[in-house]
């Protein structure tokens, strides 16, 4: 089916440009590979139908935090190699690690078979309609706390970022 | 562009495990704490898109609203994470962490 070919398409397109996220020396092209990421994970909301996230996701991670990174790359001039990369061994242990937490990750969830959906093609939870009006009906409180975090991390950052010592 | 049909929960199990793990090989190997960031992000995302994979299957929306807020704490934390990261440049002139030890013992 279509679907799964564009489920395939953005599962490798994520899984590559992750890979390539680490491989890759200079941090510039770090950052702009985790856009890809982030924008083949954007396809993946679609593909669920929650559009909501979907926009979110584009505006916040690929908009707004990429600029971010980017900017901090470019303001501290960190475009350059790693001076002294760590040694092999490393570099090894760290891969045999990584892979071994995978292999125990997907050995959890191979088996994991459990029919959840009860009506597939009545799915508009991810709409904005229905995710606006829980969000306002019954997530009030913590939505009024997330602005107050918002506004508390504006006013850090800024006093981190400023000049003369505090 | 409905995956729910044809596409089993376990693809969605899979693909965010191997991009966590991904996140995590990232922590591990690398020495610029910019790209020990990045890293993070990559992780919190893997995990944003299975939440979300799970309320869509399973029909709740509170899992999606759920993965709303995390975005809202991983923006605040990216703020602040560089904010720190540009402070520690300044004073240090790298962000190499295996110069940032002061606080190990």
């Amino acid at each position: 089916m279509f679907t799964n070919y564009i489920f395939y398409f953005l599962s490798a397109l994520a899984l590559y440009s992750g890979v390539m996220m680490l491989l890759s020396k200079k941090p510039i092209h770090s950052v702009l590979f985790l856009t890809l990421t982030f924008f083949a994970i954007g396809g993946h909301y679609i593909l669920l139908n929650a559009q909501f996230l979907a926009i979110v996701h584009i505006i916040v991670y690929a908009g707004a935090i990429m600029v971010l990174f980017l900017f901090t790359v470019m303001l501290l001039n960190l475009n350059k190699d790693e001076r002294s990369p760590k040694p092999v061994w490393v570099k090894g242990a760290a891969i045999i690690a990584g892979a071994m937490l995978g292999m125990v990750l997907i050995g959890v969830f191979r088996g994991y078979d459990l029919h959840l959906v009860q009506h597939p093609m009545e799915s508009q939870i991810g709409l904005v309609k229905e995710l606006g009006r829980i969000l306002y009906r019954d997530y009030m409180l913590p939505f009024e706390i997330s602005s107050i975090l918002f506004l508390t991390a504006m006013v850090g950052a800024v006093l981190l970022g400023k000049k003369e010592q505090i | 562009m409905n995956a729910l049909n044809s596409i089993p929960i376990s693809y969605y199990l899979m693909f965010c495990s191997v991009l966590f793990c991904i996140g995590v090989t990232g922590v591990l190997i690398k020495r610029n704490a910019l790209v020990i960031l990045m890293s993070i992000e990559l992780m919190i995302n893997s995990i944003n898109l299975l939440l979300a994979a799970f309320s869509a299957y399973s029909n709740d929306p509170a899992g999606q609203i759920f993965v709303f807020f995390i975005m809202v704490v991983a923006a605040a934390e990216v703020a602040i994470g560089l904010a720190i990261i540009v402070l520690i440049y300044k004073t240090t002139h790298s962000i190499d962490i295996d110069i940032l030890n002061k606080l190990k013992w």
